[in-house]
């Protein structure tokens, strides 16, 4: 028996469901009532509405993403810098709330916001009822969420770098900031780059926060999709299948972008 | 390592096991508490449990009830096990239109579903629903007859469904916080109140009581008016604190909020909690609904369905449920053993001037897509 | 003109002296400032439930609490933890932990395999079987539940065509959560499978093994690490998962998406005792490996310092 076989488990698996429920998305796209037609593709497409919940969507995605960044390079840096036993310890710190419950973890904050802080400050309005507030809100939380994706990978990639590398730096008499942006940050580029990959892509399409932070009446894209396929009419289906298919695009696209920064595939992004 | 996997392997079995037993050992116990411990023994004036000394004989099996979430007294699901021997799986829903989709996937196997006055009318044109047979369920007599006229509108002959809770859509507000008149919907567009509006997550719900605002029909099929409410929601916006269903009880009970779009049931139970708030239907007229019960064509325990009717519908036990749902029975002989406290309460049982000015919902056939459009802009307005 | 700029010059200069001595001083306990403040950011809403978990809670006229109110403290109670399982979350939890480990375990087996497989492929057709199996990890899950659904719905309608058997909803969580777990164990696999020598495999063969059994004896025991970490993603993504749970079943609810039906649209809320006990064994096992982790590595230093001092 050739050890080439015991794939075909997989493959058959893999097809049946991987490959096949994928093309459901576009039967419904394209299929009415038994009928191939793509008018409600393209209504569904040309309605503004879809574009810009997709594109309050990727602001809201990239803003989650660049503070994700901006707040979890220095915690990764430091704990790469500190002694590895020290490291280890407080790094699991940062990694047990990924642990913990996602819907929960969101709970924790809905609650937090509509009931716990308008009690204990005594202020009359929470931040969701402000105008503008529940978008502050949502990506408070998303922030929140996601913070501990964006460090994980930029914690293994900056532990792992050859630390001669800096000392040499710092004879050579760069200072430290030099140092740092000639030396490190593009050394931790795969790290950044995973990092990135693995906040954006789940927050364009994260519907769990702004439903439950923002009490309904918050939608980004996921929300619009998840609507449509609950929304009880059959015609649903198909406008649910083509913003799905639309969002495969613009995730396929930016895996590909990501990818091209990362040259040396040690990330987690893949295609 | 492979120790641990042994132990991962173990446990996987016990997890098995423990899983057999629940489920022979659970079958006598209901599904759905949230409540702490079972309360008292409602006022009864008689011994038995039911009103006509019922007896149900054993039928066995399963029951799947597919209900919203909070609609049952949950101590009567254990009672109607322990008398026929039937083991209920209670699952909850949140929308009409959830029930739609959970219905009509090819492979539901709900026996018994509690959706309202204009789903069921739709469900009837898409032949979806059983009739029901009426010589099972003898106890349909205490239904008031004033009801069936009503629920006739959408079921004619009340061949489907058996009428369960109705009610109104209303305002709720609280006296401390909102000092203008509450007698039209218009306050929901009050600047005053910013941030402290909740509205109804339901398309008909709260485009209909817009189109009632705007003095349009609430069964209107007309585009542009349609498009007037969708307009008028979008303004609203930045009014709003969210679009919820039973998660705005807990807010207005707390004076969270200061004003909600709410259905006359939970209002009297927000009241009850807190006294400060009070419930109007709005002048300009609104939308009185029925939930039904009714028997999906897939139903699998057919005679389990039939007697549950029956039970629900005898006037000791509608009156146990009423009391603890806080919805309005359409049953008479439950109505005749509630006390004053329900039945004069305006919000519970609501005047016949009010009625007069309220609508039943109807089946809007494909015009209810210009709905969903319409709402998913509102939706994504904030 | 020219004094006052190097006035302005020897100013900067010293102030830029200064500022890199008070810096020097600061930092490291800035540092330390910055991550505790990163640190109660994470745990704040965590924090925040056990504490409230010993709140009262008070229960209206039909006996109904709602946990939502976590503004008011009402006193100090354990009550909250004798309510925790009620039939519902006793058996959201039970059927989580089964899905996930069964789930997981078949993805293990599975993935392995396929593992072991693609690694003799030709390099064309791995590389089209690797690309086609990342779709469930590039996949937005929200996409990978919705095709669930409409699987399940139609091969339920074909089933109710032939004879009216229906798709059980534990099925259909486990062929999800087997779905979108084996990508993981392929890749955690595949780096020890490319360590690992061939030869092992040969000289088992070689010495008379049969092809399963030079398998079972030689090449598995040297992958084991990989298959470990393999099974304990796949466990975590299942635990984890919503979105895909959400979607794919009809009846049955994980823990996941039982919370999702108390909070966004329940007006109970979740008991924050729940919170405590799924929270506090997490932190003790994850504590617990770590302490072990690093006792292992003080061993692994002494050691290594002993033969050092040898070679001295």
């Amino acid at each position: 028996m050739k050890r080439k076989f015991f794939a075909y488990p997989y493959i058959v698996w893999m097809i049946l469901f991987i490959a096949v429920p994928m093309l459901f998305i576009f039967y419904y796209a394209f299929n009415v009532d038994g009928t191939w037609t793509t008018e409600r593709f393209l209504s569904t497409i040309s309605d503004k509405d879809t574009w810009s919940v997709l594109w309050r969507s990727i602001v809201m995605a990239f803003e989650t993403t660049a503070i994700c960044l901006l707040l979890g390079y220095p915690i990764a840096y430091i704990l790469s810098n500190m002694k590895k036993s020290v490291a280890g310890f407080i790094s699991i710190l940062f990694f047990v709330p990924m642990w913990m419950n996602f819907v929960l973890r969101t709970y924790a904050w809905s609650a937090i916001i509509e009931y716990a802080i308008p009690d204990l400050f005594h202020v009359e309005n929470t931040l969701t009822d402000l105008p503008g507030g529940k978008t502050i809100a949502v990506l408070l939380v998303m922030v929140y969420d996601f913070l501990p994706f964006m460090i994980m990978p930029l914690y293994n990639t900056l532990s792992k770098m050859d630390k001669s590398l800096i000392e040499a730096s710092r004879d050579l008499g760069a200072d430290g900031l030099t140092t740092f942006l000639r030396v490190v940050l593009p050394l931790s580029v795969p790290g950044i780059v995973s990092g990135i990959t693995m906040v954006f892509v789940p927050s364009i399409t994260a519907f769990t926060v702004p439903e439950l932070i923002g009490n309904g009446d918050y939608s980004l894209y996921g929300n619009k999709i998840e609507q449509a396929f609950k929304s009880g009419n059959i015609s649903g289906y198909s406008v649910g299948s083509t913003l799905s298919i639309v969002l495969l695009i613009l995730v396929i696209i930016s895996t590909v972008i990501m990818n091209r920064f990362d040259k040396d595939k040690e990330g987690g992004s893949i295609l | 390592m492979k120790k641990w996997l042994c132990l991962l392997l173990a446990a996987v079995m016990l997890l098995g096991l423990a899983a057999c037993e629940k489920k022979g050992r659970d079958s006598d116990k209901e599904n759905n508490a949230e409540t702490v411990e079972p309360a008292p023994e409602p006022s009864g004036d008689d011994d038995g449990i039911f009103a006509d000394g019922d007896q149900y004989s054993f039928i066995g099996g399963e029951l799947n009830v597919l209900n919203w979430g909070e609609y049952i007294d949950p101590e009567l699901i254990e009672i109607f096990e322990k008398e026929t021997g039937v083991t209920v799986n209670y699952i909850e829903m949140t929308s009409n239109e959830e029930m739609l989709i959970k219905m009509r996937s090819s492979d539901s196997s709900y026996d018994l579903c509690f959706p309202s006055d204009y789903i069921i009318e739709q469900m009837i044109r898409e032949d979806m629903l059983q009739p029901l047979d009426y010589s099972k369920i003898p106890n349909v007599k205490n239904i008031d007859p004033k009801m069936t006229e009503i629920t006739n509108v959408f079921d004619p002959g009340n061949k489907y469904s058996v009428p369960y809770m109705w009610g109104t859509v209303g305002i709720l507000y609280n006296t401390k916080k909102v000092d203008d008149p509450v007698t039209s919907w218009g306050i929901l567009w009050n600047e005053k109140y910013a941030g402290k509006i909740w509205m109804y997550d339901s398309v008909r719900d709260t485009i209909g009581i817009t189109l009632k605002y705007l003095g349009y029909d609430l069964n209107t099929r007309s585009e542009a008016e349609v498009a007037a409410a969708r307009d008028k929601l979008i303004e609203q916006a930045p009014l709003r604190k969210g679009f919820g269903t039973d998660n705005m009880k807990t807010s207005m009970v707390n004076g969270k909020a200061a004003i909600a779009v709410i259905y006359s049931g939970d209002a009297f139970a927000c009241i009850e909690e807190n006294p400060d708030l009070a419930y109007v239907v709005p002048e300009e007229g609104s939308n009185v609904w029925f939930d039904n019960v009714i028997i999906p064509k897939s139903a699998q325990n057919i005679e389990a369905a039939h007697a549950f009717i029956n039970f629900l519908n005898d006037g000791k036990i509608a009156a146990r449920n009423t009391e603890y749902i806080c919805y309005s029975t359409p049953n008479k002989a439950a109505m005749d053993r509630l006390d004053a406290y329900f039945t004069e309460n305006e919000t519970y049982n609501p005047p016949a001037e009010v009625l007069a000015r309220c609508e039943v919902f109807h089946d809007l056939g494909d015009f209810v897509e210009v709905f969903n459009a319409a709402w998913s802009k509102i939706k994504s307005s904030n | 003109m020219k004094q006052i700029a190097s006035f302005f010059r020897k100013f900067l200069k010293g102030f830029g002296s200064i500022s890199r001595i008070v810096w020097k001083q600061i930092k490291g306990p800035m540092k330390y400032f910055y991550l505790g403040l990163m640190i109660l950011f994470l745990y704040l809403p965590i924090i925040y439930l056990i504490i409230y978990s010993f709140n009262v809670f008070p229960a209206n006229r039909r006996g109904v609490i709602s946990y939502k109110n976590l503004g008011k403290w009402n006193g100090f109670t354990f009550d909250n933890y004798g309510k925790v399982f009620t039939n519902k979350t006793k058996e959201a939890v039970l059927l989580t932990l089964e899905i996930a480990f069964a789930s997981s375990i078949v993805a293990t087996i599975l993935g392995t395999a396929a593992a072991i497989g693609i690694m003799l492929m030709k390099k064309r057709t791995r590389t089209a079987v690797l690309s086609v199996s990342q779709l469930p990890m590039v996949n937005p899950d929200l996409v990978t539940g919705i095709t669930f659904m409409m699987l399940f719905e139609f091969v339920s309608m074909l089933l109710a065509k032939l004879g009216g058997a229906r798709v059980n909803d534990f099925l259909r969580l486990m062929i999800a959560h087997i779905s979108f777990s084996v990508p993981y164990v392929i890749f955690s696999v595949t780096p020890r499978l490319k360590q690992s020598s061939d030869m092992l495999y040969e000289a088992a063969l070689d010495l008379g093994c049969s092809p399963l059994k030079a398998l079972w004896k030689a090449v598995i025991p040297d992958i084991m690490p990989g298959i470990t970490s393999g099974f304990i993603m796949a466990l975590t993504m299942s635990l984890d998962d919503f979105v895909v749970s959400y979607f794919a079943t009809d009846k049955l609810q994980t823990l996941s998406v039982l919370i999702y039906a108390d909070t966004a649209h329940g007006n109970i809320g979740v008991n924050p005792a729940l919170a405590t006990i799924i929270f506090i064994p997490l932190v003790a096992m994850l504590v617990g490996v770590n302490v072990r982790r690093l006792a292992k590595e003080r061993e692994y230093e002494i050691q290594n310092k002993k033969v050092k001092m040898k070679k001295v």
